[in-house]
């Protein structure tokens, strides 16, 4: 199978492999898809009192577009407002790697990491104010 | 230009030995005859070649060489004795097929054929081991039972059946038995004047002959029959007409003439690099042997690394060319049927990868595959989520997913 050397970049140097701490209030944490799918992405995002994400890591379960759609997406996330992150489009993913048709659920994936990041946080935040 | 990866796939096919490639040449340009002319020395020449050729593949396996019938591969030799078989006996005998899971699907396939043209047919699942349970084949005999195909060496994970007791109890109970022993030849001894086996399917590319070229054993004593899937000029007593590929037909003799004289030595030296490998390759954690290691071949060695993804595990190991347990070309990605009839997870088949070892194969090979698949599972688990939870001691099979 050919992949772009797009792919191929973020496969062979993936950015922002790791974790943060999940039980900081300002962490959200996103994982989706399944191991007998072949395919499980964590997404975690640090978002500052501004609302603007400070930090983001990524642990990817799945093939080499997997691996570089969740890697993109740390890139893009970080100095975004969170609304900006959850805007995010899967299709802008897959144009930027160059991912073939049955490579698609790959960026859809990650967007859905996105979202599900996203959601934590905003629910996060919901628990702080009414603290 | 990038260096070729080291060759670990001889279960998928061998390079022609150059013993067998010079041998072949003279029959393509010089011996050109027809072996079926009568009239001429160019036919004689052919004719002597292919008949020479003949007596060494009977001689690899303890067979006569009036038994073997030339094919184009072990899967037209699959098709021939399944489906001649069949349809030859199927009045007297009845239309029941006995096959196993884990057979090539040159076979599963023939005996789904079978099925639409109004057979019926059992496919046993082998134990965990890969291994089938005689117990269970027994119980698989009906009255009406006309073929049971089980084969000798399985392709993906290399462990070898109990022909002989189960050749036995076909022989008890009046049922033809075919093999497939595609991936037997110079791995395995066979010697069909004492094995209770009817058919026996056989391949040139996997014992280092050229693609293309096969046979079928076809037993005298009982006195085997089958019904032709080819029709034409009555080649081969009329069960596979088609002029014969001399040069083909040559090389498959050659090569199995070298597997004969050289099969002791080299087996020897392939389980040492074999267990080599496996050494190297149990000192990263998390790793399975599937199939049974005992009633194996030394030549292949199937692993399972967990919480790895099998596409980029293919990925990873790029510097060597080997087989993955899953097809991942499609979009919907599928285990291996071998690996899910062992009772593997998807996961674990997704994660397998096949090492087969043969002739020209070195220690340095080996011990490069060692280095090369400890540092990639290595940084593939720093990237995994679920090595990540499986080192916090979360039980993975536990934890609900969102499937998509």
């Amino acid at each position: 199978m050919a992949y772009s050397d797009k792919v191929l970049d973020h496969y062979e140097n993936p950015r922002n492999v790791g974790s943060l701490d999940k039980n900081d209030p300002n962490v959200g944490t996103g994982m989706v898809g399944a191991p007998a799918c072949g395919d499980v992405m964590k997404l975690m995002i640090k978002v500052n009192d501004a609302g603007i994400i400070e930090d983001a890591k990524f642990k990817t379960y799945g093939c080499g577009s997997a691996i570089a759609s969740s890697s993109l997406v740390t890139e893009w996330l970080k100095g975004k407002t969170v609304d900006e992150a959850y805007a995010i489009k899967n299709s802008a993913i897959a144009e930027e790697l160059a991912l073939p048709p049955v490579k698609i659920h790959c960026s859809v994936l990650a967007e859905d990491a996105i979202k599900a990041a996203v959601a934590d946080i905003k629910a996060k935040q919901l628990t702080k104010a009414t603290a | 230009m990038e260096r070729q990866p080291i060759y670990l796939d001889y279960s998928a096919t061998t390079p022609v030995d150059i013993r067998v490639a010079e041998k072949m040449i003279p029959y393509l340009t010089e011996h050109y005859g027809n072996p079926a002319s009568r009239s001429h020395p160019y036919g004689w020449t052919a004719e002597k070649a292919v008949e020479n050729a003949r007596e060494e593949v009977a001689k690899l396996v303890g067979a006569d060489p009036r038994e073997i019938v030339w094919t184009s591969g072990a899967t037209e030799s699959n098709n021939l004795a399944i489906k001649g078989a069949a349809n030859f006996y199927a009045s007297t005998k009845g239309k029941h097929i006995i096959t196993i899971a884990t057979e090539h699907k040159a076979v599963i396939d023939a005996v789904r054929e079978l099925e639409r043209q109004g057979f019926t047919a059992t496919y046993l699942e082998p134990e965990a081991d890969g291994l089938v349970d005689l117990a269970k084949f027994k119980a698989a005999i009906q009255p009406d039972t006309v073929l049971a195909s089980v084969m000798l060496v399985n392709n993906e994970i290399g462990v070898i059946q109990d022909i002989e007791a189960i050749g036995n109890m076909c022989r008890e109970a009046g049922v033809i038995f075919h093999v497939d022993a595609a991936q037997a030849t110079g791995k395995v001894k066979i010697d069909l004047a004492n094995l209770p086996v009817d058919l026996m399917s056989f391949s040139a590319h996997k014992t280092y002959g050229p693609k293309g070229i096969g046979a079928l054993y076809v037993c005298r004593k009982p006195r085997i029959r089958i019904e032709a899937q080819m029709h034409g000029g009555g080649h081969e007593r009329g069960m596979r007409s088609g002029t014969l590929a001399t040069h083909q037909i040559v090389g498959m003799g050659e090569a199995f003439r070298i597997a004969r004289e050289e099969m002791a030595s080299e087996n020897e030296r392939i389980r040492m690099l074999r267990d080599r490998l496996l050494t190297g390759l149990q000192g990263i954690e998390e790793t399975y042997v599937n199939g049974d290691l005992s009633h194996r071949i030394p030549h292949n060695l199937n692993i399972s690394f967990n919480y790895v993804e099998g596409e980029s595990l293919i990925m990873a190991v790029k510097g060597i060319a080997v087989s993955s347990g899953s097809a991942c070309t499609s979009a919907s990605l599928e285990p291996s049927y071998v690996l899910r009839a062992l009772g593997r997870s998807d996961e674990l088949a997704h994660s397998s990868i096949r090492f087969s070892i043969g002739r020209f194969t070195t220690i340095a090979d080996v011990d490069y595959t060692v280095e090369l698949m400890k540092s990639k599972i290595e940084k593939l688990r720093e990237l995994s989520p679920l090595w990540e939870m499986f080192k916090d001691g979360v039980d993975i099979s536990k934890v609900e997913w969102a499937a998509h």
